[in-house]
């Protein structure tokens, strides 16, 4: 019983982290979407930015990775 | 419980895809054994020695169609490096091609069904991020000396925000190697999680073809993104020895 | 997922990222990897194909200034061409000029000639025409003289010669 109520928390407790996977998705497509609305305005500066853009991506994309990580680790490890 | 009865019909195992297993025998993985992660890091080696050793071997003015793809996968980084660290990172293009090339294969291989994706090992990934982080640090302090410590410095900011914003630049800075390994270990365990789940759920006939349709679409966003964290992995690289080249902002 | 076996197999195996025993093995053989990698590259690879870029890039300069060259050698090829046509076209002009000289110098020395010829022949009729004429005269002045001498003669006079040629000389001047 003990166990079944600790696992629960763990199912529980993962599903809240997953929803940093979601936020991180915001994130993304903020980011995606603000250089398009940028590109759009000025789309001779686009071509040179694109690194930014992934790199920017990137370190949105990173935070829900640790989300998503730690849903796992409460899935899988704890 | 009322999955029970489901569990026996529905086996997920998503993370089985990941266990490092010898592939002789039945001991113990020991530091040599060889495993399924030497198999397919051997297998990285001659993709890499097939693309960029026997592709070119030609050495032919009009390329033929590996040699132009080793011939792209150069200028590409070399381009990268070039744009993002100026000049002077030239010298390190050799060792930034090495994480790329690397990385490129391991991703790529690792979508092959069956497979084993030696890039989403966390061991794997923090070797690389850490093995970046050491060296951009050393080279920051042998090219800058004690000058590199003027990264933390913030000197366009105003005088009594400047110690919180070094504490906060310290911080991040020693997040990098975290975030860098973890970014690519994660985005790629997750991917293969997600299809393995995927895949599961195709054992329920009534959701088969929405699952098979969905481990196809997750499958060419895959694609996408071991070429992408691979890029990611390389122009962060660059990014880091560019502050190393050039600390002061 | 949730039943008491699959739980006890998650405490056996957890996620296999975080199973610290295989660790060791993967570092080994992801440096033994890197290591051969960078070998590959930066032995072989990477100078290979820098070489292969930059004999193409040759390769395309030189064709470019082949090109440039050989458009250079149609231009002049062309000047001179047109320089050549502009030359005989002169020449011939040259030609043509002296031979109407030619021609006109011929002409001029005939035209020269003839007229000498022409003068000489007129001054030669002149002087047999004076030499006639002087012949005539002396002729009517004998046949003057005699024709007068006889007709005074016969007429019963004496004829006086030199009263005669005076009058003859005086007639014919009259």
């Amino acid at each position: 019983m003990e166990g079944d109520i600790a696992q629960m928390g763990q199912f529980i407790g993962a599903g809240l982290a997953a929803i940093g996977s979601g936020a991180a998705a915001i994130g993304v497509g903020h980011v995606a979407g603000n250089f398009l609305a940028g590109a759009l305005r000025n789309p001779s500066a686009a071509g040179g930015q694109t690194a930014t853009l992934f790199i920017g991506i990137a370190f949105a994309e990173a935070l829900g990775i640790f989300s998503f990580l730690v849903a796992l680790l409460l899935m899988f490890a704890v | 419980m009322a999955d029970e009865a489901k569990g026996g019909a529905l086996e997920f195992h998503p993370m089985d895809q990941f266990i490092v297993k010898p592939l002789f025998g039945d001991g113990g993985v020991g530091v040599f054994s060889f495993t399924n992660v030497t198999l397919w890091l051997a297998l990285a080696v001659l993709c890499v020695f097939a693309l960029m050793v026997l592709g070119t071997s030609r050495r032919a003015i009009i390329p033929s169609r590996t040699q132009s793809i080793a011939e792209l996968a150069y200028g590409f980084v070399y381009q990268m490096v070039e744009d993002v660290t100026g000049k002077d990172g030239i010298k390190y293009f050799p060792y930034i091609m090495t994480l790329f090339m690397f990385i490129v294969f391991a991703n790529f291989l690792g979508l092959i069904p069956m497979s084993f994706t030696t890039t989403s090992h966390i061991a794997v990934t923090a070797v690389l991020g850490f093995g970046v982080f050491i060296a951009v640090t050393a080279i920051g302090f042998i090219k800058n000396g004690m000058g590199f410590l003027s990264l933390f410095w913030v000197s366009s900011a105003p005088l009594p925000l400047r110690p919180i914003l070094a504490l906060i630049e310290v911080i991040s800075y020693f997040v990098r190697p975290v975030s860098h390994s973890i970014r690519l270990a994660g985005n790629l365990m997750a991917g293969h999680a997600v299809l393995k789940v995927f895949a599961g759920f195709a054992q329920v006939t009534a959701v088969a073809p929405i699952a098979v349709l969905g481990v196809t679409a997750i499958y060419g966003l895959e694609v996408l993104v071991a070429f992408i964290q691979a890029y990611v992995f390389t122009i962060l690289t660059c990014v880091y020895l560019k502050d190393a080249l050039h600390p002061h902002h | 997922m949730a039943t008491e076996t699959s739980t006890a197999e998650k405490v056996e195996s957890g996620l296999p990222q975080l199973d610290i025993s295989t660790f060791g093995h993967q570092i080994f053989w992801l440096v033994v990897t890197l290591i051969v990698i960078y070998m590959i590259l930066s032995r072989i690879a990477l100078p290979r194909i820098a070489s292969v870029l930059a004999e193409r890039r040759g390769t395309i300069t030189n064709d470019l200034a082949k090109a440039e060259e050989l458009k250079k050698a149609a231009v002049t090829a062309e000047e001179n061409y047109n320089k050549a046509l502009a030359d005989a076209r002169a020449e011939a002009q040259e030609i043509v000029a002296k031979a109407k000289a030619d021609i006109q110098a011929d002409l001029d020395v005939a035209m020269e000639k003839a007229d000498a010829e022409i003068a000489a022949r007129a001054a030669e009729s002149q002087k047999a025409i004076d030499e006639i004429r002087a012949g005539a005269v002396d002729s009517i002045k004998t046949v003057a003289t005699d024709t007068a001498g006889e007709l005074v003669g016969v007429l019963g006079g004496k004829a006086d010669a030199k009263a005669i040629n005076a009058a003859v000389a005086a007639r014919m001047k009259g």
